[in-house]
C-alpha cells in the first residue's frame, strides 16, 4: 500500500494553469469515482481551492506508478496538454504526503502564512469525499489527523492570530477601541475595491449600521444595496460625520477631504465619543492634524501596512512551533500506519507459512499409507499451532515497540526475509 | 491551622496569577477558566485564614495593620472576581493578582504591632469598616483599570502596538469596568460612612467629635462622584476621566496612610 499525492499550487503554477486544473464539487467527486473505478487508486480525495488543486489517494500496490497514472488522468480530465501541465505538478509518496497535508492544514503552505480559511476548505473537501464514499480507512485517518493538526496549530501558536491584511488590521484596531462592532456605526467614503474589502470585513463582524457615501450617487446606491448599507449624500459632512464610530476613506483626491476643523465639529456634535479613522487613500484623504484631536485614532495606509509587516514577522517566528506540531502528528500517523501494516504483514506471513506447511506435509507424506486422513489433519493442525506459537512472541514484541522507526524497520525486515515479492502486502 | 490556609492561599493565588499571565499570552479559554477557579480557591482559603486569625486574636481582622491589609487584599479579589464575571473579561486578572498578592504577603510578613482596643465595636461598626475597606478595594481596581486604559490609549494613539495591545481588553470595556468599580466604591463608601456617623452618634459624649478623616472621606466621595459624572461628558470622556480616576486613588492612598497614621485618632488601619 502507498499513499500518493499529485497536485499543483500557487508556487508551482501560474493562475492561468491553476484555474484550468481547478475542480468544482461535482467534478471532484466524479474524478474520485473514476480514479477508483479505473483501478488507479483505492481511496481518493480531491482538494481544490483557489491556490491549489491536489489529488490524494491510496494505491493498493506499492509500485510508485500511481503518480504517473494520476498525472496522465489529470491531463485527460481537464483536457490539457501533458507537456503543459506536467512541469507544474508535484508528486509525493507516503510520509511526504502526510507531512504535506498536515502543513497545508496548518496554513504553512498557504500564500498568506497561517490563514485560517484553508482549514475549513480541507474539512469541507474531506466531508464531501467521505459522504461520497470515495475515501477509506487510510485517508479518513489522515484527514482527521490533518484537521486536528490545523486546530492545534491555531490554538497553540500565534500563526493565525494577527491580522495580515490592511483591511482586517484596521478592523482589529477598531475592536481594540470599541470591542465588538455589532452595535457600532461605520461610514465608508468611496465605493472602490479597497472600500469593498473593508466593508466585507465590517459585515463579517456584523457592524450595526453601515453608511456609504460616494461622488457618484448611483455607484454608492449599488454598493450600499450589495452590502445592506444606507447612502449619505456626498459632501454633507456635518450630517455624515456625527453618526459613525468608524470612518473609512478610500477615494481619489488631491487635497485632504476630512480636515481638522471638520472632524473637530463632528467630535463636538457626537459628545467626543471615540472615533476611529482609516485613511486608505493616496494622496491622503484625512488631514494628519486630525490625529491630534482628543479621542480620535487615525491610521493611514502606511501605519496599517507597517502593522501588517510586524504581524508577518511575528507569524514567521511561530513557524518552528507549528512545524514541531506537524512533525509530532506525522510521527503519530506513521506509528499508526506501521501498526496497521504490522497486522497485514503478520497475516500474510501466517498464510504463507501455512501454505508452505501444507506443501511440506503433502510432499513428505506422499506415498505413506499408514496415516489416515484424520491423522494427517491432526498433524496439520499441530503444525499450525506451532506456527501460531512461533509468531506470537515476535508479534507481541513488535506491537509493544514504542519507537516507531524501529517498528517500521522490523516490519520491513520481516517482509524482506520471509515474504517473496509476490506475497508482500 | 492558619498556616495551612495561608499556604493554600499563596499557592492558589500564585498559580492563578501564572495562569492569568498565560491566558493573557495565549488567549486559551481553558487556561482562563482554570485561573479563575484557582482564584476562587485562593479566596476561600484566604477567607478561612482571616477567620482563624480573627478567632485566634479574639478580635476582628481590621484592628491591626496585618489584618486590615489582608482584608483589603481579600476584598480586592472579591471585587475583581465580581467584575470579571459581570463583564466576562479575564485579561485584567494578570494585572490585579500581583496587587492582591502584595497585600497578602505584606500582611503576613510585617511584624505584629498590637494596637489598643477600639472603643467602638458591634455589628454596625464592623459593617462600617468592612464597607469602607471594600470601597477602597473597588477604587484600587478602578485605578488599575484606568492605568491600563491610559497605557493602551497611548499605544494606540502613537501607533506603537507591539505585542501588548492585541492582548489587552478594548478601551471602552476598560472604561465600563472602571465605572462599575467606582460605582461599587461609591455605594459602599456612602453606606459605610453613614454607618460610621451612626456609630459615633451612639458613642456617649462623642456628639461634637471631629476627625480629619471625615473631611478627607467626603473629599474622596465628592471627587469620585465628580469622576462618575465627568466621565460621561464631552470634555472629560476617555483619557481625561481615567487620569482623574488615578488621581482620586492617590488621594485614597493618602487617606489610608498619612491621614490615618498622623491625623486621625480613631481610624488607624482602615
Amino acid at each position: 500500500m502507498e499513499i500518493v499525492l499529485v497536485g499543483l499550487n500557487f508556487r508551482t503554477a501560474p493562475v492561468e494553469v491553476r484555474e484550468k486544473v481547478s475542480f468544482s464539487h461535482e467534478q471532484a467527486l466524479r474524478a474520485s469515482e473514476e480514479l477508483r473505478s479505473q483501478g488507479i487508486l483505492e481511496e481518493t480525495l480531491v482538494l481544490s481551492t483557489c491556490n491549489r488543486s491536489e489529488v490524494y489517494g491510496v494505491n493498493p500496490a506499492a509500485n510508485r506508478e500511481s503518480a504517473a497514472a494520476l498525472s496522465s488522468y489529470l491531463s485527460k480530465f481537464h483536457e490539457l496538454n501533458p507537456d503543459l501541465l506536467n512541469p507544474s505538478l508535484y508528486h509525493h509518496y507516503d510520509h511526504d504526503v502526510v507531512r504535506h497535508l498536515f502543513r497545508v492544514s496548518a496554513g504553512l503552505e498557504s500564500m498568506l502564512l497561517g490563514e485560517a480559511e484553508i482549514l475549513g476548505q480541507v474539512r469541507e473537501a474531506y466531508l464531501r469525499a467521505h459522504d461520497g464514499h470515495v475515501t477509506g480507512p487510510v485517508l479518513n485517518r489522515m484527514f482527521q489527523a490533518a484537521l486536528e493538526v490545523g486546530k492545534r496549530v491555531r490554538a497553540e501558536t500565534e500563526l493565525g492570530t494577527r491580522p495580515m491584511g490592511v483591511a482586517s488590521a484596521g478592523m482589529k484596531l477598531a475592536e481594540r477601541i470599541f470591542g465588538k462592532l455589532n452595535d457600532r456605526t461605520a461610514l465608508v467614503l468611496g465605493a472602490g475595491t479597497i472600500s469593498e474589502q473593508v466593508v466585507s470585513q465590517l459585515r463579517d463582524r456584523n457592524i450595526g449600521h453601515l453608511y456609504v457615501t460616494n461622488r457618484s450617487r448611483e455607484k454608492a446606491e449599488e454598493f450600499a444595496a450589495q452590502y445592506k448599507g444606507k447612502v449619505i449624500e456626498w459632501g454633507e459632512w456635518d450630517t455624515a460625520l456625527k453618526l459613525p464610530d468608524v470612518i473609512v476613506s478610500a477615494v481619489g483626491v488631491q487635497e485632504p477631504l476630512l480636515t481638522k476643523p471638520l472632524i473637530e465639529r463632528a467630535m463636538a456634535a457626537r459628545g467626543n465619543r471615540a472615533l476611529f479613522l482609516m485613511d486608505l487613500g493616496l494622496p491622503r484623504n484625512i488631514a494628519p492634524a486630525v490625529a491630534e484631536l482628543y479621542n480620535t485614532y487615525l491610521y493611514t495606509m502606511d501605519d496599517l501596512t507597517e502593522i501588517v509587516q510586524q504581524n508577518r514577522s511575528a507569524r514567521q517566528s511561530e513557524v518552528p512551533k507549528a512545524e514541531a506540531l506537524v512533525e509530532e502528528h506525522v510521527g503519530k500517523f506513521i506509528s499508526w500506519q506501521a501498526s496497521v501494516e504490522l497486522i497485514g504483514v503478520l497475516d500474510t506471513l501466517r498464510d504463507s507459512l501455512k501454505a508452505r506447511r501444507a506443501a511440506f506435509l503433502q510432499e513428505k507424506l506422499n506415498g505413506i499409507d499408514r496415516y489416515s486422513a484424520q491423522d494427517r489433519e491432526h498433524m496439520g493442525s499441530l503444525m499450525d499451532e506451532l506456527i501460531e506459537r512461533l509468531l506470537i512472541a515476535p508479534a507481541e514484541r513488535l506491537r509493544a515497540e514504542k519507537e516507531f522507526r524501529k517498528k517500521i524497520q522490523s516490519v520491513e525486515a520481516i517482509r524482506d526475509l520471509y515474504l517473496s515479492d509476490r506475497e508482500k502486502p | 491551622m492558619t498556616h495551612i490556609f495561608v499556604w493554600i492561599t499563596v499557592v492558589a493565588y500564585l498559580s492563578s496569577m501564572g495562569l492569568y499571565l498565560r491566558f493573557l499570552n495565549t488567549g486559551k479559554e481553558m487556561t482562563g477558566r482554570l485561573a479563575t477557579a484557582l482564584m476562587i480557591l485562593g479566596l476561600v482559603a484566604h477567607y478561612l485564614a482571616l477567620l482563624l486569625r480573627a478567632k485566634g486574636t479574639h478580635t476582628v481582622p481590621y484592628h491591626d495593620l496585618q489584618g486590615s491589609m489582608s482584608l483589603f487584599g481579600w476584598l480586592l479579589a472579591v471585587t475583581y472576581l465580581c467584575l470579571e464575571i459581570y463583564h466576562r473579561q479575564r485579561t485584567v486578572g494578570a494585572f490585579v493578582l500581583p496587587i492582591i498578592l502584595a497585600f497578602f504577603f505584606t500582611a503576613y510578613l510585617v511584624p505584629d504591632h498590637p494596637s489598643p482596643p477600639s472603643a467602638a465595636h458591634g455589628a454596625v461598626f464592623a459593617l462600617h469598616v468592612t464597607l469602607s475597606i471594600l470601597a477602597y478595594a473597588a477604587f484600587a481596581l478602578s485605578c488599575v483599570l484606568s492605568l491600563m486604559y491610559l497605557a493602551e490609549e497611548r499605544l494606540l494613539r502613537i501607533r506603537k502596538l507591539g505585542d501588548v495591545v492585541w492582548r489587552l481588553p478594548p478601551l471602552e470595556l476598560l472604561e465600563r469596568m472602571s465605572h462599575t468599580g467606582v460605582l461599587l466604591g461609591l455605594v459602599t463608601i456612602t453606606v459605610g460612612t453613614a454607618l460610621g456617623f451612626l456609630v459615633v452618634d451612639r458613642q456617649p459624649g462623642q456628639a461634637a467629635y471631629f476627625d480629619p478623616k471625615y473631611v478627607v472621606t467626603l473629599l474622596v466621595l465628592f471627587l469620585y462622584v465628580a469622576y462618575f459624572r465627568l466621565a460621561r461628558t464631552t470634555a472629560w470622556r476617555g483619557a481625561r476621566a481615567s487620569k482623574l480616576c488615578v488621581f482620586n486613588f492617590v488621594l485614597v492612598i493618602l487617606s489610608f496612610t498619612v491621614v490615618n497614621l498622623y491625623f486621625s485618632q480613631h481610624h488607624r488601619y482602615f
